[in-house]
């Protein structure tokens, strides 16, 4: 053990790989634990009950970082959460007459409009719902009256109302209140805006609080996609799905193809022969068009397809190759010796000829992950994506449905991509060393 | 031995088949070459057979297309205005008459099991039929047809493709193991593991910067639209079509196929006449072209040959991701639209063009090289 580990040092780029691997594994392990299962299929697939607070198609926040144009990140105040930047007073104005002042002030100083705004109110109100009025006040003293609603126990009120369009002289909302007068194009007044709601409540009882959102185009780690679920889920969730997939991939397949090469070694004549007709046989079926049929067919689940995955390679080239070794390796006296005291067919298998190719074997085994994950993004990215679980490949496939790189979006197929080349470059550099370490007559050339 | 590698180490042949007498050199060789026959017969019969079990679904696919057809002749049957006036059981009756003829044409009246013969035995005399869904862009429903037309396309690109990436890896592989150790040879080991990802991958990243930042190549497509009318202007369209897919395709393949041909080099550049051509005096020219070529060439060639075949499929994603219009795209909407027609026609050309290949690459072996018999072990395929 301790001379593999010194063998390895040697490659620094199986050092790279095996901190890549961690990297992923680590996120796997923190994504299994802080996010689970149930919850987010949830958030990913959505629903009647999964209200979507974030923007659509928003760019990542990192995005500021490497801009000199500060882009407007999204902005969230609840005045029923502590917040110095929101004032609330309650005064009584007679009987079941309540005045509900609420005071939004904050700053801002970003370079771009916000891509859409939202007051939500919610109110507990029995009988009698609240009545509303809005007032908008700019860094330079404007004061615009938003007008007033009636709202329910949920309101959101969207800036869309057409009279408030028309006394922003056709701009919309989120243009039209935080522009300075007059610019063409359009230009942002930075400075401290402030948000006035009045309600006016018939209840003793009744309560009115109010969440202004300003959706900036950016928004999370990760950015959003166009049904506003935020990205970072799925790229999360995408890395234990990828491992798993080629890991589970590449240990059945291999496994397996060198267990039934051992056996057909082993008892040759017929069971031998059968092997390598099945194996020409599978050479004349069509690898990728069979998953395509089967996804199309029969079922998209990730377990289906792993399973006809695992079942057309088993009798693939790789057959023949480990054939030709335990034929070799066959013939070594200590198999003879084996065999002269009486060990059966079976324990030969398993115990003499099976763990002779293991080193071998797993160079092999970990440099086919690498395959297994992409060609689960690639029948992802022909639509052939599991339909309940988000994964890399599910990412690209929306993102190029979109257009994405038409649009300039092209953090929705870049981070997913990074994730697949992280993966796909760690096992395989892993792989790489670990063959030439295992076949010494590799290490000389 | 490195897995996947083009270059399969051929497996050694059992010493006793070495020791054997030669008996009548052409009775063997028709024996063996009868024997080999039946045997690639019966694969591609099977094999044919087990496609057309799953391109159904095992009948399957039949229900789905009787639900396809119900549904869509209720559809067109209620817009009708002059059925509108029949009477119920009229009209029911009309839908039913409509389902059978439609069922008829698709032969869906039949039991599956019969009709999977009858497709096989179709399949097997390349009597290719009528697609079910797709037609070619002339308007014609023979398969033919359709895999005709758009086996130019699938051709251009492919073959551009691999031509370039196989011809380019050799010359390049040769090179490095002249240069065995150098700081190129060691940027060519580090940049092996790149090709773990597929071309399409790469497609994305090609087009994001070509096509979307720079704007200096097309996103997709064979040729402009519409297509320039003078064969230079359309050569030259399809030539700036052509040059992120290709590329794509190099970026994915290069880097392994160089590593494992020039490690392949190696071994053999190891063997003792290559030493003793060596202390000869030769140039490492002529020991590159005398004594390691001609050994590694029945190796060279199987590659080649199964690089040729593999061009019949296409590149279904990467012909996805570049919208171009070859045989993978035709054979993913064939998937798409349950069309098995298309698939089974596809799929045996195929199969038929593996097994000639597989076939016939036994006797090229023995026409490049003289150790090897036909039918006495060497190099199996």
């Amino acid at each position: 053990m301790k001379k593999f580990f010194n063998s390895i040092k040697q490659y620094p780029s199986a050092i790279i790989g095996i901190l890549l691997v961690l990297l992923l594994v680590g996120l796997s392990i923190y994504t299994l634990i802080t996010i689970p299962y149930n919850q987010a299929i949830q958030e990913w697939r959505g629903g009647e009950d999964v209200r979507r607070n974030v923007p659509k198609t928003a760019r990542p926040t990192y995005i500021n970082w490497f801009s000199s144009k500060k882009y407007s990140e999204t902005v969230e105040f609840t005045s029923d959460e502590p917040d110095e930047r929101i004032e609330k007073t309650v005064r009584e104005m007679g009987k079941d007459l309540y005045d509900i002042n609420i005071t939004f002030t904050f700053d801002y100083d970003f370079d771009t409009f916000p891509q859409e705004m939202h007051l939500i109110f919610t109110s507990n109100y029995e009988e009698k719902s609240p009545f509303i009025f809005m007032t908008w006040y700019k860094p330079d003293g404007t004061e615009i009256d938003l007008g007033d609603i009636v709202v329910k126990p949920y309101e959101n009120f969207r800036f869309q109302d057409q009279k408030l369009l028309n006394r922003l002289d056709g701009d919309s909302a989120n243009i039209g209140l935080f522009a300075v007068p007059e610019s063409q194009p359009r230009e942002v007044q930075k400075g401290t805006y402030q948000l006035h709601v009045r309600a006016i409540t018939f209840e003793e009882e009744a309560d009115v609080e109010a969440r202004l959102i300003l959706f900036g185009e950016l928004h999370g780690v990760a950015g959003t996609d166009h049904r506003r679920r935020d990205l970072s889920l799925a790229l999360l969730w995408g890395a234990p799905i990828a491992l798993s997939f080629g890991l589970l991939a590449a240990l059945g397949t291999t496994f397996t193809t060198m267990f039934i090469a051992a056996v057909g070694v082993w008892f040759g004549g017929w069971v031998d022969e059968l092997i390598q007709r099945i194996t020409e046989i599978n050479m004349v079926l069509p690898f990728l068009p069979i998953l395509i049929m089967v996804g199309t067919f029969y079922s998209r689940s990730i377990w289906t397809i792993l399973g006809v995955v695992i079942l057309l390679s088993i009798f693939g080239q790789a057959i023949k190759n480990y054939r030709a070794i335990f034929l070799q390796i066959k013939e070594s006296q200590y198999i003879e010796a084996a065999q002269s005291y009486g060990a059966g067919s079976w324990r030969i298998i398993t115990r003499y000829l099976v763990p002779r190719i293991i080193p071998i074997l797993i160079p092999g085994l970990i440099s086919a992950i690498p395959s297994y994950v992409f060609l689960e993004a690639s029948l992802a990215v022909l639509g052939l994506g599991d339909p309940i679980l988000p994964t890399w490949g599910k990412i690209i496939n929306d993102a190029q449905m979109q257009g994405a790189l038409y649009n300039g979006y092209y953090y929705w197929v870049l981070q997913p991509a990074a994730l697949l080349m992280i993966t796909g470059l760690g096992f395989a550099m892993i792989g790489f060393a670990l063959d030439r370490i295992f076949n010494p007559k590799l290490r000389e050339v | 031995m490195v897995e996947g590698s083009p270059l399969p180490i051929q497996e050694e042949a059992p010493p006793k088949d070495n020791s054997k007498k030669r008996p009548n050199t052409i009775l063997r060789l028709l024996r063996y070459t009868a024997v080999k026959f039946v045997v690639l017969g019966i694969s591609v019969l099977i094999g044919m057979y087990l496609t057309i079990m799953i391109a159904n679904m095992g009948g399957y696919v039949d229900e789905i297309m009787k639900g396809q057809i119900r549904e869509s002749v209720a559809i067109s049957v209620s817009m009708d205005p002059e059925v509108k006036i029949l009477s119920l059981a009229e009209r029911n009756e009309r839908i039913e008459a409509m389902i059978r003829i439609e069922e008829e044409r698709l032969g869906l009246d039949q039991p599956f099991i019969g009709r999977s013969f009858k497709f096989l035995r179709n399949a097997m005399t390349l009597n290719l039929g009528r697609s079910q869904r797709l037609t070619s862009d002339t308007g014609s429903r023979q398969v033919r047809n359709i895999i005709l037309e758009r086996l130019p396309s699938t051709l251009v690109l492919m073959t551009t493709a691999n031509f370039l990436l196989f011809f380019t890896s050799l010359f390049f592989a040769l090179f490095l193991s002249r240069q065995y150790g150098s700081f190129i040879d060691k940027i060519v080991i580090a940049l092996s593991p790149t090709s773990s990802a597929p071309p399409w991958f790469y497609g994305i990243f090609l087009l994001l910067i070509f096509a979307a930042i720079l704007g200096v190549l097309p996103f997709g497509g064979m040729v402009a639209a519409p297509p320039p009318q003078e064969t230079g202007a359309y050569l030259l369209s399809l030539g700036r079509h052509l040059i992120l897919p290709v590329t794509a395709w190099m970026l994915s393949g290069f880097f392994a196929t160089v590593f494992n041909m020039r490690t392949f080099f190696l071994i053999f550049s190891m063997e003792d006449y290559v030493e003793l051509a060596r202390a000869k005096g030769l140039t490492s020219r002529e020991i590159q072209r005398r004594y390691i070529l001609r050994p590694t060439l029945p190796n060279i060639i199987t590659s080649f040959a199964l690089m040729l075949i593999s061009l019949w499929q296409g590149a279904i994603l990467t012909e996805t991701i570049f919208n171009w219009p070859g045989l993978g795209r035709m054979l993913y909407s064939a998937v798409q639209n349950f069309d098995t027609p298309v698939i089974i026609g596809s799929t045996v050309i195929f199969a038929y063009l593996l097994a000639v290949t597989v076939f016939l690459l036994d006797f090229i072996y023995a026409l490049v090289d003289p150790r090897v018999r036909v039918g006495s072990g060497g190099p199996k395929s």
